[in-house]
């Protein structure tokens, strides 16, 4: 309930600020936010417009999970086992500040023109800062808890189920969450390729036919969805980590 | 029954830390070691329960050598090494979770061992939720869930305010009375080695070997906190360590 109070508030003084903006501007540059809003509400009652709301929140979801997957597993490896890290760290430190956006083209040519590509694309961004995260959060466990399920008796499997993963998983979602505005940001811009779905694709084609109440109700639409991920992605954060809110609360 | 032999113990690249400790722990009995921080202690109840190896020297139980960690020895380290994301009942019963023990089975016992430690009702809770007193408790109640033939104690009460400390010394005294699980205690509390040693150990040089060796004729008793005896031994305790050069 707070936090559709506090939504609101911020759209209505976006809105505000808008609508001062569009009537100082002269040249039909920027629409009147009523304009836009209308072309919103419009296409949300169309079917055609869901379609391109499908398109990319399945791209993105499908991205997220494959981050994920690969990401959360490898880290906890390699932030619990030395001799992994030793192989892989140097490739992950040397590939890191490689701005991975760039090698779109060779994922179209490797992966062709559909949806693999693009999810790849998104995957690979998301998944080094999970990957990262979540190793440095393996990494940091206090070794007392190690201990504590060595001296019971506990082997390595033991490790990671009862300290490693319940550990690991709030800096795992913690990037996730974080991450979600770079996803959505990489998703508009593979979208923007080699595909007529999907809301960047939405908003590129509004763009180039002078549609600019549409291209804002594209625009509206991809921001719903940036939101719609993070707060989920909080959602079950707060789910899997409650022991972490009652240490704030208990301080 | 859990016997050093001759223990031997260096960081790896650093200074030697044990140097041929030899330790006997006879069933039902009770030691304490006191030393200068930083000679060892700790380390000490690594080798016993089998969390690391020595350079050299041997740790057995009853005659079979100590390789690994064991559920015969239970160990409460420093600071009560609780799981932050783990109930107070399935920290409990996390040693018996990790042996197999069937849920329903694991869980009776927890909460039986917690009703026994004044800690009923608060089974659901998550540690952090808990005083530090409280969490030692919880942590007593784990080490004990398996039923492990010697319990290692690594300064078990140091961050407790001191009525929390008499009362948890108290705690730990009187469950030794009615299960005579033999434990090894360190502290750096010379008033806590005398109140809970039957024998107390003390440490000492550099390397560490034992410097000295104390029979505690008034152990056990509740109230030998008020006794002249209880000072006289904490006394002669304090001025070995002085003479140690701690």
């Amino acid at each position: 309930m707070k936090t559709a109070l506090r939504y609101l508030a911020v759209i209505l003084t976006l809105f505000l600020a808008w609508k001062a903006a569009a009537s100082t501007l002269t040249g039909g540059v920027l629409p009147q936010p009523e304009a836009a809003l209308e072309a919103f509400l419009r296409d949300l009652a169309r079917w055609s417009y869901w379609g391109h709301v499908w398109a990319s929140t399945r791209r993105v979801l499908w991205a997220m999970a494959l981050a994920w997957g690969v990401g959360f597993p490898l880290g906890i490896l390699m932030g619990s086992r030395r001799a992994v890290d030793a192989a892989l760290a140097p490739f992950v430190i040397l590939t890191y500040p490689v701005p991975k956006i760039v090698l779109l083209p060779v994922f179209l040519l490797l992966l062709g023109l559909g949806d693999a590509a693009k999810v790849s694309m998104i995957a690979l961004i998301l998944g080094y800062q999970v990957l990262v995260t979540t190793r440095d959060g393996a990494r940091g466990v206090n070794p007392k808890y190690v201990d504590t399920v060595r001296s019971l008796g506990g082997g390595y499997g033991q490790v990671l189920r009862h300290v490693l993963l319940p550990a690991a998983l709030p800096h795992g979602f913690t990037a996730l969450r974080l991450n979600t505005g770079v996803s959505v940001a990489v998703l508009f811009f593979v979208e923007s390729f080699a595909t007529t779905q999907g809301l960047g694709y939405f908003i590129m084609d509004s763009w180039g036919r002078l549609d600019y109440p549409a291209m804002f109700s594209g625009i509206f639409g991809m921001s719903g969805l940036g939101v719609a991920l993070y707060e989920t992605v909080n959602a079950l954060e707060r789910r899997a980590c409650r022991w972490r809110r009652e240490r704030e609360t208990a301080g | 029954m859990l016997q050093a032999r001759d223990l031997h113990l260096a960081y790896p690249d650093g200074p030697a830390v044990l140097d041929g400790l030899d330790l006997d722990v006879a069933s039902g009995e009770t030691v304490a070691v006191v030393g200068p921080s930083g000679c060892g202690k700790t380390s000490l109840l690594y080798l016993l329960c089998g969390l690391a190896a020595p350079n050299s020297g041997q740790v057995s139980l009853d005659g079979r050598a100590v390789t690994g960690p064991t559920t015969d020895i239970a160990i409460l380290l420093q600071d009560y090494g609780l799981l932050p994301w783990k109930t107070v009942l399935a920290n409990v019963a996390l040693g018996l979770e990790i042996q197999g023990v069937p849920k329903a089975k694991r869980e009776q016992r927890a909460r039986r061992l917690l009703a026994e430690l004044g800690l009923a009702g608060r089974e659901r809770d998550l540690p952090a939720r808990l005083s530090g007193g409280e969490q030692q408790r919880v942590a007593i109640a784990r080490a004990f869930a398996h039923e492990p033939r010697v319990l290692l104690l690594d300064e078990p009460f140091s961050s407790l305010d001191a009525l929390t400390r008499e009362r948890l010394q108290l705690t730990l005294l009187t469950t030794w009375q009615t299960r005579r699980t033999p434990y090894v205690l360190v502290t750096h509390s010379l008033e806590e080695a005398v109140f809970l040693g039957g024998r107390i150990l003390v440490l000492g040089g550099r390397p560490a070997g034992i410097a000295a060796c104390l029979d505690n004729p008034g152990f056990p008793d509740p109230d030998y906190r008020a006794k002249p005896e209880f000072h006289a031994l904490a006394t002669q305790l304090r001025r070995l360590l002085a003479e140690g050069g701690a």
